[in-house]
């Protein structure tokens, strides 16, 4: 646990002082936001289909980050240097998930108000907490997924290319429950909480995941 | 160059030989082979023959008996594969790996064979090559694209333990998605369309439900033949390689390309 807060602690810092990824994933949103803009010919989106834009939007800003997830630790020695140090493997894991999570929840505290303002018809106001807890799902997803994905992509030649093509077709359930959960969010006159069956089937997905990741990551990391 | 010398050489060579036939994947291969011509040929003669024309759909419906089986036994495949590969990170015996990796191979062929027949039947019964409502071909749709990530996965990692490693991951994590993402797409329809077929095949008819199952194990016989068929000749490759470098040395093996494929 604590080599774990270490190097979440590391991998913060180091996004804070060079600021590389997630103004990056922010920009991407946004000039995804004014695409849709133009790519749809409207003025205000609601309902299923603000949902869709939004999930994808995030989704895909998260590609960005699961692709630079490993990168700094290939090309440093940063996976030599945690092998040789005497702690669980799994820490590793439980860190990188972690900082791709805050990397994700930072993306959203900005990239939300900003598709309120750019794309969203009916106001976010009423069903804002249903939506922080689909969107925190949802993270949790894209973050142990996106982990193990980006372990795997960063050992090959074409990495930039390998992790989202297994990551997408990996991440669609997730996609679906979110996109379908926060569809009523979006309506016209919200309900204000998401349906518990895509809450449920986000957890479940989560969970699988997450043991998942937690018993395989150690192989990932054999040298 | 005293490794080499003839006797040595020769004499490696019947050792060799002695103790590598013990455990050949070919055994048995012939006459599974015909179980399975059997099996299929009397399955395509029910079809054909004994199984009555469907009220609704007609003749159409009897691609039923080749499609549903094709899927099934290639979902089987994809978890088989799944399953090979803890046999590998378990006990790191590579031969798991070759195990897994002509699994999910073989079933990725079977799983696009069985996309092309559900397209067409959803063209001859509902008028559209695609239809979203249909819960198992969208779902085999998504099972299919991250199948087919498997080799080009395989094929950018140079070193041959990481990618043995990598790939079993990959497998084990692919084959638990699998039915995660049948349960997802399922909950997304709208509404779901009156089930043909439950996998126990309930509400068939007697002669349909017959004839389907002797096409079940028709197929299955035929991916179990193919799998066999094919870590044979890998095997036996592998096994002539081995061979050819204990009699020739070095200088006579042509250097492997790059490949996908455990080796």
């Amino acid at each position: 646990m604590k080599a774990a807060a270490a190097v979440l602690r590391k991998d913060l810092l180091l996004e804070l002082r060079t600021l590389e990824t997630v103004p990056a994933m922010v920009l991407f949103s946004l000039a995804t936001f004014v695409i849709f803009h133009f790519a749809l010919n409207r003025e205000t989106i609601e309902g299923q289909l603000a949902a869709g834009v939004l999930t994808a939007t995030l989704l895909f800003a998260g590609m960005l980050g699961i692709n630079r997830l490993f990168v700094a630790e290939r090309e440093q020695g940063g996976f030599d240097a945690f092998l040789l140090a005497p702690v669980d493997r799994t820490a590793l894991l439980i860190a990188k998930a972690s900082a791709l999570f805050a990397f994700l929840a930072v993306l959203e505290v900005i990239a939300v108000p900003a598709f309120a303002v750019l794309l969203l018809g009916p106001p976010l106001g009423p069903s804002l907490l249903g939506l922080i807890a689909v969107l925190g799902l949802a993270d949790l997803a894209l973050a142990v997924i996106g982990t193990l994905v980006s372990a795997i992509a960063v050992h090959t030649r074409a990495r930039d290319l390998i992790g989202p093509v297994i990551g997408l077709p990996l991440l669609i359930p997730a996609l679906i429950a979110t996109a379908r959960a926060i569809g009523p969010l979006l309506r016209t006159h919200a309900s204000g909480s998401p349906p518990g069956k895509w809450l449920a089937v986000l957890a479940l997905y989560d969970l699988v995941f997450a043991l998942l990741a937690y018993g395989l990551f150690d192989f990932l990391l054999e040298d | 160059m005293i490794w080499c010398s003839p006797c040595l050489r020769t004499g490696y060579l019947t050792s060799f030989l002695r103790t590598s036939s013990a455990n050949t994947y070919g055994r048995g291969l012939f006459g599974l082979s015909i179980a399975t011509v059997a099996t299929i040929t009397l399955a395509l003669v029910l079809v054909f023959f004994y199984a009555p024309l469907d009220a609704n759909q007609g003749f159409i419906q009897k691609i039923f008996y080749i499609h549903v089986p094709l899927a099934i036994v290639s979902l089987c495949g994809f978890i088989a594969g799944g399953v090979f590969a803890i046999g590998h990170l378990r006990t790191g015996d590579r031969r798991w790996d070759m195990r897994s990796y002509v699994a999910i191979h073989m079933s990725l062929i079977f799983a696009v064979g069985g996309l092309i027949t559900g397209s067409i039947w959803a063209k001859a019964s509902w008028g559209h090559w695609w239809v979203w409502n249909e819960p198992t071909l969208v779902s085999y749709l998504i099972v299919i694209l991250l199948f087919a990530t498997y080799q080009p996965m395989r094929f950018s990692i140079e070193d041959p333990e990481r990618q043995a490693t990598y790939a079993s991951v990959f497998a084990i994590v692919a084959g638990a998605f699998v039915p995660l993402n049948f349960i997802a797409v399922r909950l997304a329809q709208q509404y779901v369309h009156p089930r043909v077929l439950t996998l126990t095949g309930g509400n068939l008819p007697g002669a349909m439900r017959l004839t389907f199952l002797v096409s079940l194990v028709g197929i299955a016989l035929l991916f179990v033949t193919l799998w066999k068929f094919e870590m044979t000749a890998k095997d036996a490759r592998m096994r002539l390689r081995r061979a050819r470098r204990a009699v020739l040395g070095e200088d006579g093996l042509r250097p492997l390309g790059r490949s996908a494929a455990p080796s």
